[in-house]
């Protein structure tokens, strides 16, 4: 029984890390006003990209490295139509998650049957030997690691650090932070772009790391729950760290359940159907909460922005 | 010195509300052309396969229609929540949900000529308003985000689709395909032309958008949901009910796509299987914005969209590129209008520079 919570722990880990990178970025996005609905489509083209650099190159990292590249790549459409052409936040998303999603089936068919070596898990020394949860939370691929770090950082940084109060202002007020000659529009377009490279590091982290293999409807969905997620954190990177894990659990717990071979009167599509189901209840469960909505989102979310 | 500058304009420009996609049609063209190239294909032939032969002959028009029809109903379900500042995305589960329930239709009294019919029309616009109704009532009651609820909802109704293909519903003579039997006659949108798949559904199309046109544009209704969207707090002063525009949209939308997935499966496939839709919910979304949520655009943007979709297939066929080139092409085009919608609102302007 110890074995199987342990195996169920370590699995929602590796479930919830893609989905937890991308949340991350978006919520980084969404905290300079900028609303980008595109996250699908970020994860998609990451995911192809880390996945045609990694069998090319025989390199995951270098995988990685073109992954966050096509995310940023990305992200910078998104930059240029909202921040340049001020375009609709809402509409320019939707582009950006058709084209991506399109984009990455299109051109990642020839990839479509090539698998790539297993990256080996990397355990962390005398953490990894702890009873029972050692195995489950320290012997991991590196990379989940560097997404625990990277939540740390951003944390820190948004909330202790100058330059998250800069990022925070430009989110709540642009009018007023242009008035003290912050550069609202440079904060803006950084933002975006580490929201394109997290949402394509997830992308990566599915097609090098987690499969590993690439096809096309892969990310399936991920992009959009993380964007639910960042909403159900109420825009705090711990929450969100959390909501990831919690939906970790729920995905993997299905498959534990569908593959256990246990006697059970459940459709298997029902089962791949709880995670969308309960990103509804999720929402619904947050949102019923308006004022805790209203004070925590940042104020400028998806209106533009210009200068005068 | 003298340089471009972007000047407010005191109106929307009603010219660059209608050159603006025309010129993003355009721009999506020319940068096919540069694609193919890109892949070391002729261009010239490319072009004559994407764009060219899906309008070449008669049979390939009929053809045409065929796929706009699902496109236009969507579309235009979804520009009446989009005017009202709903954003229902989930088309493509309101498709899905209307070809289910028009399926239980067919199965179950699937032999009654005319009856049949009518029933299924009616339960494939209720399927699609029933799945609509959930983000509708998720947003009024609670303020649940509809995009990502009605979003939620598709990867659902794929779900609830593929289960019943696989199970209860599946031909037991189908040599295990996931797929319904095949409809009685009975069951059958009537085509139009002998010969053609080309159906009363594309008809029906036609007067659907009118009605949405009249809607939209000449009602108490159309005018204080387009205030929703435009003016919320205005309507709100005007005592336009929020809940009923919040309603009104996704449930339009709904039944629209619906409708849309009974003409499907009642049309050129015949059956319920889990392939049935190629994306056209979420290629709606920007027939919508192409054609500028207005009925005629939207019957233009639906024969663009369908030639996209046709050019795609054809392209596999005879150039070996994957059909999901017809997505590039979809993107692409909703970019470029995003950007050149610019100029709706802005012009361009060669001032002086002035020194500071």
């Amino acid at each position: 029984m110890t074995e199987l919570i342990a195996s169920i722990l370590f699995a929602t880990i590796v479930a919830a890390t893609p989905i937890a990178l991308a949340g991350l970025g978006e919520l980084v996005t969404e905290k300079s006003g900028m609303l980008n609905l595109g996250a699908e489509g970020l994860m998609a083209v990451g995911a192809l990209a880390a996945f045609i650099g990694a069998y090319s190159f025989g390199s995951p990292w270098l995988g990685l490295v073109f992954g966050i590249a096509a995310g940023v790549a990305l992200s910078l459409v998104f930059a240029l139509l909202t921040l340049g052409l001020l375009a609709n936040h809402v509409a320019t998303g939707l582009a950006l998650a058709i084209f991506g999603t399109g984009f990455a089936a299109f051109a990642g068919k020839p990839y479509e049957s090539q698998v790539l070596t297993p990256v080996a898990a990397w355990a962390i020394p005398f953490l990894s030997e702890i009873p029972f949860v050692g195995k489950a939370l320290f012997s991991h691929q590196p990379i989940v690691y560097l997404s625990w770090l990277l939540f740390g950082v951003v944390a820190w940084l948004l909330a202790r650090s100058r330059l998250g109060l800069i990022l925070r202002a430009v989110g709540e007020s642009p009018q007023n932070a242009h008035a003290i000659g912050l550069p609202v529009r440079l904060v803006r377009l950084l933002a975006i772009v580490f929201g394109g490279g997290m949402a394509g590091l997830g992308g990566a982290y599915l097609s090098v790391f987690y499969t590993p293999f690439w096809t096309e409807h892969m990310v399936a969905g991920r992009g959009w729950i993380a964007l639910a997620l960042v909403v159900f954190a109420t825009w705090r990177p711990l929450r969100l760290f959390f909501g990831a894990h919690l939906f970790g659990g729920i995905l993997v717990i299905q498959l534990f359940v569908q593959s256990s071979g246990l006697q059970i009167e459940i459709p298997s599509q029902l089962l791949t159907a709880m995670p969308y189901l309960v990103t509804i209840v999720v929402l619904v469960f947050i949102s019923g909460n308006a004022k805790l909505i209203r004070l925590n989102s940042p104020a400028s979310l998806g209106l533009p922005f210009r200068p005068d | 010195m003298r340089r471009l500058t972007l000047e407010p304009r005191p109106v929307a420009s009603p010219v660059w509300g209608w050159a603006s996609p025309v010129l993003a049609v355009v721009l999506t063209c020319l940068t096919g052309l540069l694609i193919f190239a890109l892949l070391g294909k002729d261009p010239i032939e490319g072009f004559h396969v994407f764009f060219i032969r899906p309008v070449s002959s008669f049979w390939a028009v009929m053809e045409l229609l065929l796929k706009a029809t699902p496109l236009a109903l969507c579309a235009i379900g979804l520009a009446v929540g989009f005017r009202a500042g709903i954003w229902n995305i989930g088309a493509e589960g309101q498709f899905i949900l209307g070809a289910i329930f028009a399926t239980a239709v067919a199965l179950h009294f699937g032999d009654w000529p005319v009856i049949s019919l009518l029933a299924m029309m009616i339960a494939g616009a209720l399927g699609g308003m029933t799945w609509a109704a959930i983000p509708a009532f998720l947003r009024s009651r609670f303020n649940a985000n509809e995009i990502l609820v009605s979003l939620m909802l598709v990867y659902v109704a794929q779900l609830l689709v593929s289960w019943l293909v696989f199970g209860p519903w599946k031909d037991p003579m189908g040599f295990n395909f996931p797929q319904t039997v095949m409809f009685s006659d009975a069951s059958l949108i009537p085509t139009l032309i002998e010969g053609q798949r080309l159906n009363l559904a594309f008809l029906m199309m036609l007067g659907s958008l009118v009605i949405a046109h009249v809607l939209m544009n000449h009602s108490r209704l159309g005018f204080s949901m387009r205030t929703s969207g435009q003016a919320p707090l205005a309507a709100l002063y005007a005592g336009f009910s929020n809940r009923q525009s919040i309603y009104m949209g996704l449930l339009a939308g709904g039944a629209c796509a619906g409708f849309a997935g009974m003409a499907e499966v009642a049309g050129p496939m015949g059956q319920l299987t889990d392939k049935l839709s190629l994306g056209y919910g979420f290629a709606a979304i920007i027939v919508a914005f192409v054609g500028r949520l207005h009925a005629l655009g939207i019957l233009l943007a639906s024969l663009v969209m369908a030639l996209f979709y046709v050019g795609g297939e054809q392209a596999q066929q005879y150039l070996n590129l994957p059909s999901a080139m017809s997505r590039v092409f979809q993107g692409m085009l909703l970019f470029f209008l995003l950007a050149t919608d610019l100029l709706v609102n802005y012009r361009l302007v060669l001032r002086p520079s002035v020194r500071s």
